[in-house]
Order: structure tokens, then C-alpha cells, then sequence
């Protein structure tokens, strides 16, 4: 009995305090209000206190204890109660109310200025509340008891908040917020039942934790901006170029000259993207460069670098706000060394894990953790050879370093040889693959070359795994850039070469019109079949043909690592375990755990080429949202039938925003090859939609001139002052970063 | 939208909408893992508001619960009478706040209560051990659950009464890089 009472004091203690901290609440919401107000919220709190020992009272008299949203709905009747007593201001005595505080006019049907401002103050109060319900930690049935009252108090007091001046438009105002609310709403069920994959990626997490599952939302994430890309570039640029432009074979630019059309079909040449694909409109070159196409009046150059620039614009407005909406779980260091035993029993068992084999491992992970953390606490005064460490680290970073210079060394070499190859004739497969097969080996090779090398530093895992994922991003990075200065070489020969093209061209059309023409006749000649005409060299095409193969090339390459590396070891070791001589499953070869930080690596990386190469090849972008489709379904299922979940996690960032924060970074990188290509570059003069313009971007001065306006190009010639243009983007760089 | 279902009322899935993190599909497909559990007691109509709750042995039984260590403390914290059984309602709020959508504050007072076995709102030394054997399955032997304990007191208890209150815990829980990605459940 003794316990049952103390148990029920204390319930009865705990409620009191939860009942002051909601009064509490409520109060300090109110706060925003004028001092007018005081008395009312003292009376107020007064009441709630009064329900509580009311509560109690009753409680103590031997009622059964009501439940808590039973006292709730007490208080919040009783509390609207005497509002709607000071709302018609009639002065009832009851043992809740002491005095109102409204003082002016006893008519009920006009509210006095303050009354409505007091009014509307708690209508907005209400409002809050129902807005942050799904934030509050009560209990189902509470929550759903005071909803109902708010919104029965919101719905009671807006027609009475109507009243006097502005009535109509206050109603109305009301009714569009109410069906704003409900659009929402059905847009965002619509937007969750579009999201594909949720069953898929719910799979992953069971089997193998949160942070491999992260690798795959990360993935999916992607798609959708790819597709949102897709979509542009094709509706916008593709489309109308097929619909209403030139069809092909009209014009020199977009047929395969006669030198090649014998072999324009063949496997080879189109794998290496030339023959028919080159003169396509997946390319750069096969665009007409007339200011305005088909019935339309469809400004296609215009749109076409428009599209371009929004390409980076989209995505990095996608990539910020996802940063920004991550940053709320972004906190303090996380090598934080301050809660090491306290985060490890409070956050390392995974709720995402549904498996008993990985509920097994993560147990035995768990313990091992424990263990080794025991260990180090005891033993954290060990002696150790500082300088001997020291040497080791910085011997390991100068062999590291070594190795970068030593990949840049060769890719540079590599592209230097493919462009005296392509000038050779018969060349064999590999010449021709040469640099993609380079690259990719070193991608593969290099990072397990890394990680061997650290192994000399004896960082902690955590910090060792940034270390090395830092040498794999300056390795990526360093063999990308390479790759371009070497490719810029050979674009300027290009350029260089393109004047001697300009020549010929000259000449031979000059040529022709004499022949066909003869002596004297004043005919118009027939023109020159566009397969005849002599062709520029356009650079811009060849740079896209190049990026396009880097990136297919790397697809293979990871398609074929994952199916070697995971798949056939799995393979070899699940049958071949039998008849060898050591246990190959918890041995040498054993399954292989899913890398995390590689993948979402490669994932980046890859997009950094896209948005490198989209400017040049408007057909990239639809072979990568086709590559991330595969990809997901590929990836799961190798994961899910060759993988094994990890011995140890280590996530290497305390929140998405590492990964994102890469993402920005190779999208700055990646912008910047383009901006120069566009800014000081000359395009090609007889391919693309800027052809016989001086410079890209004096497509925009075109259009400005001749399809608006007089002022606005007045407007556009001084708004164009780069002492106007400079203090713009600081401003707005500082007003995004403040909000 | 489709107005074809007739288990909840439009009101009452709206209701639902507001007080929890799911949309109308999510509850709808709640309802059903509830209803598959115990076909024979939960009615396929809640119009009427049914006073319906399963018991503790069913619950700990779903897929996504079977291999937590913490599964009934989950449901106890969520379980209105505190035995275990859980109405619709509160099996709604449990997987609201344990989605992905549930802000840190809140997770961290559920957390709070899960971690409290003997539920006087604090974690004392008893419930440190019994969540440490939860977590290792009793593997570790009894000086180093010791040491452990301890020392997961002296990082985190601030105000020095040798037991983590709930403020103690959140200041703790708050600064966790891992604590909403591993406290989160998906149904």
C-alpha cells in the first residue's frame, strides 16, 4: 500500500512539475507581448497552478487520477473559457477569475483595439501550437486532445477576429492560408509516394547499418539532380534542335565528311564516339549557330549558353540548401575526446539493424570496441618514441607526395602520346585507350597504395581515414587537372590550326564555284555536297568526345571492379573454401566489406566530369542519369550478395556535410576549366552554336541588342561596371551567409 | 486525394498528419503492420475510435524491433499504462519520433526514458550496467563494467550528484555525431 501511495505522489509530483513546465511554456511564449498583458498571464499562470492543486485535490479525495489530457482538456476549456468571458467582457465571478483586465467597452459585438490585438495574439499562439505539435514529447492521446481544442479555439475566434474593419479581406486572407496549408500538404504525400526505392535502400539498412545505407541515399540523391539536369539540357536544347533544326546532312557541321563515311558505321568508331555519334546532336558540333530556329523564333545559341550556365547555377543552389538543411546535425568536433564511453554506449547500437548475423556482428563490434577502449584508458600514460613517429610520418607523407608528382608525370606523358598517335594511322585498340586505361588503373591502384604507406603514420583509424581520403581527393584531382592542361595543348594546336583550315575552306569553295560555273555564265553554282567541304578541327567537340570516354570508360572500370573484386571473390571463396588448404573465409581473401568513402568518392568525382563536360557534350548528362539508374540496382545487388557487414565502423565525417562539402568543391573546380574555355577562348568557326562569333559570351551582347528594347541595353551596358558588379556579389555572398 | 479508405476519418488522418512526421500513406500503411500483427483483435475500422492494444509479446516481435537489444524499454517508453501494450496511437508516435524526420530534442528525451530502466528519471549506475550488458550480452567481465560505468558518469554527469539527469544526458547526447543516424528506425 506504502508504495502504491508513494508511487502515486510521485506520478503526482511529476505531472505538477510537467503541468508548470507547459504553464511555463506557454508563458514564455507569451512574452513577446506588451506589459499590458502582465496581469492577464499572471492570472493565467494562477489558473493553471489552480487546476494543478485542483487536480491534486481531487486526486486526494480518493478519484480515480484522471489522466493527464482529461486535466488538459480541464485547463485549456477553462482557460478559453474566461477568454471568451473577457471577449464579450461580462464580469461573472467564478473561482478560476479574479478580475479581467479588459476595461473598455461592455459592448459584445465590437472588441475593443486591445481586446483584438490580445485576441489575435493568442489565435496566433494557437496557430504555433498546432504547428509544432509533432514536436511535443506527450503522449498520442494528449496530443491529439489539444489539437482538437486549439483548432476548435483557432476556428471559434478567426470569425470573431473578423469583425469590425478589413472583415472580408480578413476572411479571406484566412481561407487562403487554410487552402495553402492543405496544398502543402497533398504535395508533400505526393512528393514521398514519388521517391523511389525506399524498400530498397530499407533492405541495405537492415543487413548492413546506417552508413552503408548513407552511400546509397547519397546515390539516389544524385539521380534526382541528374534527372532535374537531364531535363533541362534535353527539353531545352536537344529537342529543339532536333525538332526544328537542320536535319543532318544539310550542312557541312553536321555530316560525317567523306574521307570517314566508309567507316562511320563500324563498332570501333562509334565505341570511340566518332563516325555517326561525333555528328550528332549528343555533341557540341552538330549545332547551327542561327540566331533563331523554325516558327518559333526559338533562340537556340541564346539558349543553349543559358542553359549551360543554369547547369551550375541548379546545382549549386541544390547542393547548398542540402548543406544547409544538414547543418542543424552538424555539432561540435566529433573527435570530441570528451564522451568517448558515453557516445559509445548511448549511440553505437544501430535501430536501423533487422538481421541476427548483423545484429551478431555489431554485438561483437560493440565489445571488441568496449574492450579496446578499456585498454587505452589504462594504459594511457605509455611511453612512446616521439620522434621515431615523427620521422615515420614525415617519411610516409614524402613517399605519398612522390607518388602524386609520379601519376601527374604519366597521365601527362599518356596524353601527349595519344595525340601523336592520333596522327599516326592504324593504330592498334590499346593506342587508342591509352589514356583512359591509365587513368583508371591508377585510380584503382593508387588509393591501396596509399593506405599501405599509412600504415607507417599509426594514426588513430578515425583521423587515418581522413588522411587517406584527402590523398585520394588530391589524387583524383591531380590526375583530372593534368588531364586538362594536357588537353588545352592540344586544343590550342587546334585553334592554331583552325586559321590554315579557314584557308583552305576559302579556296576551295572559290575553287568549286569556278569549276561548275564555267566562263562567263552568271548562274548561281550548285552548292558543294556538305560531305566535300573541307572541316575545321572544332576543339569543342573533341574536348567533349574526350570527357565522354573518360567517363564511360569509368563506369566500365567500376562495373568490372565491383564484379571481380566483390562478386567472383565472394565466389571463389564460398566454393573453393572446401578444397583449400586455410580457411578462406576468415583467412587471406575473405569476403569483401563495402567501401564506403571510395564509392562515394568515385560517385563525386564523376560528377565533377559531367559538369565539366555537359557544356561541350549536351548528351553526357543522359548517359550518367543512365549509369546512376544501373548503378543502384547493381550496386545493391552486389552489395546484398557478396558483401559482409563491417568489423569496426568508422564513419569519416561527423555528419553528410563532409561528403557535400567535396560536392561543392569539385563543382567550383569543375566551373572553372568552363568559365575560362568560355570567357578567352575563340569558338571554332564552322561548328557549334557560337560559330563566327568572336568570343561565346558575345551571344548575350546579341541578343540584348537586337531582341530587346533600346533602354534595356542602354540599362545593361551600365549596369555592366564592374565597380557595380563586384560590391553586388559581396552583398549577396553576405546575405546568404548571414540567413 | 483518393478518398477510398475507409479505416480513419479525413479529420482523424489529419489530425495524425499534424501530430506525427508521417504523411497519410505512411499512417494508412502503419494501420496495416498493426492490424497484420493481430488480425482477429484490431479492426480494420478506427472511424469509431476503438479502445484496442497489443500486447508487449507481439510488438517486440516485428522485423524491425526482433534484433534490438532495447526493444522493450522502446516499448515500454511509448506504452501509455507503462506495461508494454501499445494502442494505435501510441505505436504511431513511436515510429514518429524514432523516423528520420524527428528532430534531436525530441529523440534525446525518448532516449532519455528508454536508457532509464528503472524509470526515476535518471540514469544511475544500475541502468548504465544493465544497458552495457544489453550491449555486449554480458561478454565483458565485472571489473570492466565497472571501470566503464564509471567513467561514462565522470564524462557526462555535470551536476556531481554520481547520476546522469536529463539535462546531463541531452548536453551529452547533443555533441554525438552519430546519435540521429543510429537512433532511427524505418518502417
Amino acid at each position: 500500500r506504502k508504495t502504491d501511495r508513494a508511487s502515486r505522489l510521485e506520478r503526482k509530483k511529476q505531472e505538477k512539475d510537467k503541468e508548470e513546465d507547459e504553464s511555463k511554456e506557454e508563458d514564455s511564449c507569451s512574452q513577446q507581448n506588451r506589459a499590458s498583458r502582465k496581469k492577464n498571464h499572471q492570472q493565467k499562470n494562477s489558473d493553471g497552478k489552480k487546476a494543478g492543486e485542483e487536480g491534486s485535490r481531487q486526486r486526494e479525495r480518493g478519484k480515480k487520477a484522471p489522466t493527464k489530457d482529461q486535466k488538459e482538456s480541464e485547463n485549456k476549456e477553462k482557460k478559453t473559457n474566461k477568454k471568451e468571458k473577457e471577449g464579450d467582457d461580462k464580469q461573472k465571478t467564478d473561482r478560476k477569475n479574479s478580475t479581467t483586465s479588459s476595461s473598455n467597452s461592455s459592448d459584445e459585438e465590437s472588441l475593443s483595439e486591445e481586446e483584438l490585438a490580445m485576441l489575435m495574439e493568442q489565435v496566433e499562439q494557437k496557430k504555433k501550437l498546432i504547428a509544432t505539435m509533432r514536436n511535443k514529447p506527450w503522449r498520442m492521446m494528449k496530443k491529439l486532445s489539444v489539437l482538437r481544442e486549439a483548432q476548435a479555439f483557432v476556428e471559434k475566434f478567426e470569425g470573431a477576429l473578423g469583425k469590425g474593419k478589413g472583415k472580408k479581406l480578413y476572411a479571406y486572407k484566412m481561407m487562403m492560408a487554410k487552402k495553402w496549408v492543405k496544398f502543402k500538404r497533398d504535395f508533400d504525400n505526393f512528393k514521398t509516394q514519388c521517391i523511389p526505392w525506399e524498400m530498397k535502400i530499407k533492405e541495405v539498412e537492415s543487413h548492413f547499418g546506417s552508413s552503408v545505407a548513407s552511400y546509397f541515399i547519397f546515390l539516389r540523391w544524385m539521380y534526382g539532380v541528374n534527372l532535374v539536369l537531364f531535363g533541362l539540357i534535353f527539353g531545352l536544347v536537344i529537342i529543339p534542335e532536333i525538332l526544328m533544326g537542320m536535319p543532318y546532312g544539310s550542312m557541312p557541321r553536321k555530316t560525317v565528311p567523306r574521307a570517314e563515311q566508309a567507316t562511320a558505321m563500324d563498332f570501333s568508331v562509334l565505341w570511340d564516339f566518332e563516325g555517326y555519334i561525333k555528328y550528332s546532336a549528343l555533341f557540341y558540333g552538330y549545332y547551327n549557330n542561327q540566331r533563331t530556329i523554325g516558327w518559333l523564333k526559338y533562340r537556340l545559341p541564346m539558349a543553349y549558353f543559358m542553359v549551360g550556365i543554369s547547369v551550375f547555377g541548379y546545382s549549386l543552389m541544390v547542393v547548398i540548401r542540402s548543406m544547409a538543411r544538414n547543418a542543424n546535425e552538424s555539432t561540435a568536433d566529433g573527435d570530441d575526446d570528451n564522451f568517448i564511453f558515453s557516445w559509445k554506449m548511448f549511440t553505437s547500437w544501430d535501430y536501423l539493424i533487422g538481421n541476427p548475423e548483423t545484429a551478431d556482428n555489431k554485438f561483437a563490434s560493440i565489445t571488441t570496441s568496449f574492450k579496446e577502449s578499456i585498454v587505452d584508458e589504462q594504459e594511457s600514460n605509455k611511453d612512446e618514441n616521439i620522434h621515431l613517429r615523427r620521422f615515420l610520418r614525415v617519411l610516409a607523407n614524402v613517399l605519398i607526395i612522390c607518388c602524386l608528382c609520379g601519376s601527374g608525370y604519366l597521365i601527362y606523358f599518356v596524353v601527349k602520346r595519344s595525340q601523336t598517335f592520333s596522327k599516326m594511322q592504324n593504330v592498334g585498340w590499346y593506342e587508342r585507350n591509352e589514356v583512359e586505361i591509365v587513368m583508371s588503373l591508377l585510380g584503382m591502384f593508387c588509393p591501396p597504395l596509399f593506405e599501405t604507406i599509412a600504415a607507417l603514420e599509426n594514426y588513430h583509424p578515425r583521423i587515418g581515414l581522413k588522411w587517406q581520403l584527402g590523398r585520394i581527393f588530391a589524387l583524383f584531382l591531380g590526375n583530372l587537372y593534368t588531364f586538362l592542361l594536357a588537353l588545352m595543348d592540344d586544343v590550342n594546336e587546334k585553334l592554331a590550326e583552325e586559321d590554315v583550315v579557314k584557308n583552305i575552306t576559302h579556296w576551295t569553295l572559290i575553287s568549286h564555284h569556278n569549276s561548275s560555273v564555267g566562263n562567263g555564265s552568271t548562274a548561281t553554282p550548285p552548292p558543294l555536297d556538305p560531305a566535300d567541304v573541307p572541316r575545321g578541327p572544332c576543339w569543342e567537340t573533341t574536348v567533349g568526345i574526350e570527357i565522354v570516354r573518360l567517363t564511360v570508360s569509368d563506369i566500365l572500370v567500376t562495373y568490372i571492379t565491383i564484379l571481380v573484386g566483390d562478386f567472383i571473390r565472394a565466389c571463389f571463396v564460398r566454393f573453393m573454401n572446401y578444397c583449400w588448404c586455410w580457411d578462406l573465409e576468415a583467412g587471406f581473401p575473405s569476403y569483401a566489406e563495402f567501401d564506403i568513402s571510395g564509392n562515394v568518392l568515385g560517385l563525386i568525382f564523376n560528377q565533377g566530369m559531367i559538369w565539366m563536360g555537359s557544356f561541350y557534350a549536351p548528351g553526357l548528362v543522359g548517359i550518367n542519369v543512365l549509369r546512376l539508374l544501373t548503378s543502384m540496382y547493381f550496386q545493391c545487388w552486389a552489395v546484398m550478395s557478396s558483401n559482409v557487414p563491417h568489423a569496426r565502423v568508422f564513419k569519416a565525417s561527423k555528419s553528410n556535410n563532409f561528403y557535400m562539402g567535396l560536392l561543392l568543391l569539385i563543382l567550383f573546380l569543375s566551373l572553372l576549366p568552363v568559365a575560362y574555355t568560355i570567357m578567352s577562348l575563340p569558338p571554332s568557326f564552322d561548328c557549334g552554336p557560337f560559330s563566327g562569333k568572336k568570343r561565346m559570351y558575345e551571344v548575350i551582347q546579341e541578343t540584348i541588342e537586337l531582341d530587346f528594347p533600346l533602354f534595356v541595353a542602354k540599362i545593361f551596358s551600365y549596369v555592366a561596371n564592374p565597380g557595380l558588379i563586384i560590391p553586388a556579389i559581396l552583398l549577396m555572398v553576405s546575405k546568404y551567409s548571414f540567413c | 486525394m483518393g478518398n477510398k479508405q475507409t479505416i480513419f476519418t479525413d479529420e482523424q488522418l489529419d489530425a495524425y498528419q499534424d501530430c506525427t512526421f508521417f504523411t497519410r500513406k505512411e499512417i494508412l500503411r502503419l494501420h496495416g503492420r498493426y492490424h497484420e500483427m493481430a488480425p482477429n483483435v484490431v479492426p480494420m475500422d478506427y472511424t469509431k475510435d476503438p479502445d484496442v492494444k497489443l500486447p508487449m509479446q507481439l510488438i517486440i516481435n516485428m522485423p524491425e524491433l526482433k534484433e534490438n537489444p532495447f526493444r522493450e524499454r522502446i516499448v515500454e517508453s511509448f506504452s501509455e499504462d507503462g506495461e508494454g501494450s501499445l494502442s494505435f496511437n501510441d505505436f504511431v508516435d513511436m515510429f514518429s519520433v524514432l523516423s528520420e524526420m524527428a528532430p534531436r530534442e525530441l529523440k534525446a528525451i525518448y532516449a532519455f526514458k528508454i536508457y532509464d530502466f528503472n524509470t526515476d528519471n535518471f540514469i544511475c549506475k544500475s541502468d548504465l550496467e544493465k544497458t552495457l550488458n544489453k550491449l555486449t550480452r554480458e561478454e565483458l567481465t565485472a571489473e570492466e563494467i565497472t571501470l566503464v560505468c564509471e567513467k561514462v558518469i565522470e564524462e557526462a554527469d555535470m551536476d556531481g550528484d554520481g547520476k546522469l539527469g536529463f539535462a546531463d544526458f541531452e548536453n551529452m547526447i547533443s555533441k554525438a555525431p552519430d546519435f540521429l543516424s543510429t537512433f532511427h528506425i524505418r518502417i
